[in-house]
């Protein structure tokens, strides 16, 4: 009777091995295929225009992995990928490689209505996060401390912020760590001392429905989408496909694709900022 | 008489032997689901298992998987401190309630406190970090700022496994024999006597399952924590420190996890499901011993 149980046990464990493996084999058998791989900032963009171009055009099926920028400019350069995905402008020493912006992505300081402070300068940001200001009267704001909130790991808002402020994580002294976006426009709206970031498209949909937060500017320019687009506001970056020459045939289509009107609901709905392209 | 017919109609001994199957392939696959889940979880940390060591998990300066450390022990002490805590408060609460309704209360009363409590248990956790983070957290950062902290974690959590601890406790309650009621009130006991003489020593094992099933519910809590406890990583130093929960380690980071440091977060899975297994066990164990 034992033996008949654990021999059944093993079926069905072989069973569940079968159909998982199974189920990843079958799945490359289809005709056009692209693969494109880069950033986590833009991979889960064009994940889901990846989903709307197969929709579109069945039978292509388009694979989007993840591992970093510089992945994707070596993946690229190798041809081991047909498009890449890079969250920053390219350098100058990357010439090589043709870059095709699909959405601008700008994060903005978003601070209480009611907190009297306008403008911070970018050394006072970075002594705010780092807590060596801790009160709100060494920048000319209420004797109250500051809150600060700061964004989990691995979010690339989080790593623009980082990047623009020059700064690691393990430097940042938080009093509260946000996930998404609209929590951290909660954060802010809920507390009159805090100061938190998040993306510019999702601060500025919450503050003209009239959550009490206000954007603040750097450097002197208004966190807006308009200056983001125009490229004025600092705090904000391209995010590109890239492809090691002049691209032609599928990858062409999807890039064309990725940049037309058709999928700018996508980009706003992951709260980056749609280029205008002709 | 009745059971004679087992004998007689030979079809059930037929339908005996298919529920038998049927209820053994059920039984497989729960234990199943739980083996995989497990193989599941080892197997999709063994990235960085196999790489570091696991004494790293207890002794790095941090948890910033990004720049390689990985301090799991500060998330530890808040899911305990969380749980704990909300247990503290939730018990006496919850276990008056049943005691309440069960003998204190008129029968009309009894029924509407009930149908309440069921509902507070109906509300999803999310309802729960939203009114929390939108409403307490204010409350609290007046009181002491930043507002959401620890004890932030607790008053939700506690608000959240109340109606566990008072429904079982009081279906335990209701399950006591009226036989023993009614010696006890033929004997002359007052009804605190009879309560905590009869009532609560026979209905003791129901209302610790219910303990138990409250823990679990604490420990594993996630959406509701995540919006109100702050999530910095660090022991608190009192109640108004934020902290941040194994459980809400995962789904804060998860979504943009890759490589060593979605490793990292299934080792927060594992350790925060070996940490329900123990105290589960532990609660077994306990029982046992008291009985013994």
């Amino acid at each position: 009777m034992s033996m008949s149980d654990s021999k059944k046990f093993l079926l069905i464990c072989i069973t569940f091995f079968v159909l998982g493996f199974g189920g990843l084999t079958c799945a490359n058998a289809a005709s056009g295929r692209l693969v494109l791989t880069g950033s986590s900032t833009v991979a889960p963009l064009v994940g889901e225009m990846a989903r709307r171009f197969e929709t579109m055009n069945p039978g292509v099926r388009i694979d989007v992995q993840t591992g970093g920028t510089s992945r994707g400019i070596n993946d690229t350069r190798n041809g081991t990928a047909d498009i890449g995905m890079v969250s920053r402008a390219l350098k100058p020493d990357e010439t090589d490689l043709h870059a095709f912006t699909i959405a601008l992505d700008g994060i903005s300081i978003i601070l209480h209505a009611n907190n009297p402070v306008t403008a911070l300068s970018k050394q006072q940001i970075i002594d705010i996060y780092t807590g060596k200001i801790t009160n709100w009267k060494s920048v000319g704001g209420a004797d109250a401390r500051i809150t600060v909130v700061n964004k989990a790991e691995g979010r690339s808002t989080l790593e623009l912020f980082l990047h623009y402020l020059e700064l690691k994580n393990s430097q940042i002294r938080p009093h509260a760590i946000i996930g998404d976006n609209p929590q951290g426009i909660k954060t802010v709206a809920g507390n009159p001392n805090a100061i938190g970031y998040v993306s510019i498209g999702a601060a500025e949909y919450e503050a003209e429905r009239g959550a009490p937060i206000k954007l603040l500017p750097l450097d002197g320019v208004d966190a807006t989408i308009a200056n983001v687009r125009n490229g004025t506001f600092p705090l904000s970056r391209p995010l590109n496909l890239i492809t090691s020459r002049e691209p032609q045939g599928l990858a062409r289509h999807f890039i064309e694709f990725a940049r037309s009107l058709q999928t700018h609901d996508l980009v706003e709905a992951q709260y980056f900022v749609p280029v205008e392209v002709n | 008489m009745i059971w004679s017919k087992r004998n007689i109609l030979f079809p059930l001994k037929l339908t005996d032997s298919l529920l038998h199957g049927i209820l053994r392939a059920g039984a497989v696959i729960s234990a199943l689901v739980m083996l995989l889940i497990s193989l599941f979880l080892i197997v999709e940390s063994w990235p960085v298992l196999g790489q570091i060591s696991p004494v790293r998990f207890f002794t790095d300066l941090s948890w910033h998987p990004l720049e390689g450390a990985y301090q799991l022990m500060p998330m530890l002490a808040g899911t305990l401190y969380a749980s704990v805590g909300a247990l503290l408060l939730a018990i006496p609460l919850g276990i008056a309630s049943a005691l309440f309704i069960a003998y204190y209360a008129s029968p009309r009363l009894a029924k509407w406190y009930k149908r309440l409590i069921e509902l507070l248990a109906g509300i999803p956790s999310v309802v729960f970090g939203f009114w929390g983070l939108t409403t307490l957290v204010p409350l609290i950062n007046q009181l002491h700022p930043p507002g959401a902290s620890l004890l932030a974690a607790i008053l939700v959590l506690t608000l959240m496994i109340l109606p566990t601890i008072t429904l079982t406790a009081y279906s335990a309650l209701m399950a006591v024999p009226i036989e023993f009621l009614r010696n006890a009130a033929a004997l002359g006991l007052s009804r605190w006597g009879m309560i905590h003489g009869v009532a609560f020593p026979a209905a003791r094992a129901g209302i610790v399952a219910g303990i138990i099933l409250a823990m679990g519910r604490a420990i594993g809590e996630t959406m509701a924590v995540l919006m109100v406890a702050g999530n910095v990583v660090q022991y608190p130093d009192g109640l108004f420190d934020p902290i941040r929960t194994l459980a809400s380690n995962i789904a804060l980071e998860m979504a943009y996890a890759m490589g060593d440091h979605r490793a990292a977060l299934f080792i927060s899975g594992l350790l925060l499901m070996v940490m329900v297994m123990m105290l589960s066990g532990m609660a077994g164990w306990l029982e046992r011993s008291r009985h013994a």
